[in-house]
């Protein structure tokens, strides 16, 4: 019996930046998780379809448009409706501090900003992913 | 949540749960795959393979729509590489598919190859059964980007795709043994890229010399068919008096799609018809209960010869040269078989 740890990283919302996402998921694939990289421009409905068809344990989002406050809250639902009630959804891209409460409490366990080093989203997932 | 059950109504989350049960080895996915079994053998399973970079996700996104258009359900199996230094992976195929995403015909799953050598493991296997009995018509398998070996997808396909692309190497690459030795159909891809009609004349070359030496004969071939069968871990003979096409597309472009598609209809009609296609399915079927036969020993010799306690010492007398692994193991069976 093996447990792999699975992480979507997936980029919501019409920015094309995707530089941020892939250092966190080449960091995430070298603390051994498995991750499902989407690319560009997802749609709330696509990144919880396809949380669904993996089976992830995780969803990272970054977002470097300004349209977290719509876009995560959003997944958070859809993947819940769905009945994926374990999934950690956490978020990361330019997100002003004062954003992050309203975040948390819409249900984005965590919110990484510009400068957090790899390892500690690593750390977190470590720590609070439901396998 | 009954996973067999909720899977065989048509619960999409089972059946991911099923996918990943049967990849994390959890106790309950050999339940599964027996509730599950009965319901299996009536998808047709395609494989698509080729070197890195040869365009087999974007083939498979254009090739499953192609079968969407006619009604039929897709079920996508997309395996990447799993690093053998961190057990990590970038499972980066949905990539190339994100239009499938909301399709609900549609069903894709990624996988790492997790250690296994020859491109796919009998997870994948178990995958590919558990979209089968969800109903899939049509279940794609796209292979990690193969070097010249990773031969195993003909062990679990219908019907193999070998993707090319011109500008990979000289003729003699074409001549080689390994995968160029494995499809039912061919397709050069980026045929509009320079080198693709050379490409296709070497391979047609390659076919072509296949067609007239001893190898394919049907005689031999059926030689060749009989003595496989002894062998568990053998490759399947290629087809029977099947010569296979080589179609030119332009993925991206969704250009040749339609003739390819085609390709594979006439390969997957002539396998009905001429009884090759029961034979591989009867010879994948004796090779997975071989499979599970050696794995389930293994497992269970290795469980109880650890719980006594005594590997290390021996180990230590191995390492010491008092002993040699073979005797070791000799000793340990003819104690366990007793």
């Amino acid at each position: 019996m093996e447990k792999k740890i699975r992480v979507l990283v997936a980029k919501p919302g019409l920015d094309g930046h995707d530089r941020g996402a892939k250092v966190v998921a080449r960091a995430l694939r070298d603390a051994g998780f498995e991750v499902i990289y989407t690319g560009l421009r997802q749609t709330p409905e696509q990144i919880a379809e396809a949380a669904l068809q993996e089976d992830v344990n995780v969803i990272a989002m970054s977002i470097l448009s300004g349209a977290h406050g719509h876009l995560f809250p959003k997944v958070v639902d859809l993947v819940r409706k769905e009945g994926m009630n374990d999934v950690l959804i956490i978020g990361g891209g330019v997100i002003p501090e004062t954003d992050i409460p309203a975040l948390k409490e819409a249900g984005i366990a965590e919110v990484f900003t510009p400068g957090t080093p790899t390892g500690d989203v690593v750390k977190f997932i470590q720590e609070h992913v439901k396998a | 949540m009954d996973i067999a059950k909720e899977l065989l109504a048509g619960n999409r989350l089972a059946l991911s749960r099923a996918i990943t049960a049967i990849e994390n080895e959890y106790d309950e996915a050999t339940e599964i795959m027996k509730e599950i079994y009965p319901h299996t053998g009536h998808a047709y399973v395609l494989g698509i393979t080729g070197p890195p970079g040869a365009g087999k996700s974007t083939l498979t996104d254009k090739i499953a729509k192609a079968y969407r258009s006619q009604g039929k359900t897709v079920g996508i199996i997309a395996v990447d590489p799993t690093s053998p230094f961190t057990g990590g992976a970038i499972l980066g195929d949905r990539i190339r598919m994100n239009s499938l995403t909301l399709d609900e015909g549609v069903f894709i799953r990624s996988m790492g190859t997790r250690g296994s050598l020859g491109g796919l493991s009998h997870k994948t296997a178990d995958a590919v059964k558990a979209m089968d009995a969800f109903g899939k018509d049509i279940i794609i398998v796209e292979t990690v980007g193969v070097g010249q070996s990773e031969v195993d997808i003909v062990k679990a396909a219908d019907t193999t795709v070998v993707v090319l692309i011109p500008g990979m190497g000289d003729d003699i690459q074409a001549i080689k043994a390994g995968i160029l030795e494995i499809g039912d159909v061919f397709c050069v891809n980026k045929a509009d890229h320079d080198g693709a009609d050379k490409l296709v004349r070497e391979l047609n070359m390659m076919l072509d010399l296949d067609a007239n030496s001893m190898m394919t004969s049907d005689e031999t071939k059926k030689a060749l068919q009989d003595q496989f069968h002894h062998l568990s871990a053998a490759i399947m003979a290629p087809t029977t008096g099947w010569r296979p096409s080589i179609d030119k597309v332009v993925a991206n472009q969704n250009e040749g799609i339609d003739v390819l598609l085609e390709s594979i209809h006439k390969h997957r009609v002539h396998i009905e018809t001429d009884g090759e296609l029961a034979w591989r399915r009867t010879k994948r079927t004796r090779d997975e209960m071989l499979d599970i036969l050696e794995s389930d020993i293994g497992r269970y010799v290795k469980k109880r010869i650890v719980a006594t306690g005594r590997i290390d010492g021996y180990v230590e007398k191995i390492k010491n040269h008092e002993t040699d692994p073979y005797s070791v193991v000799g000793e340990l069976l003819q104690e366990m078989l007793k």
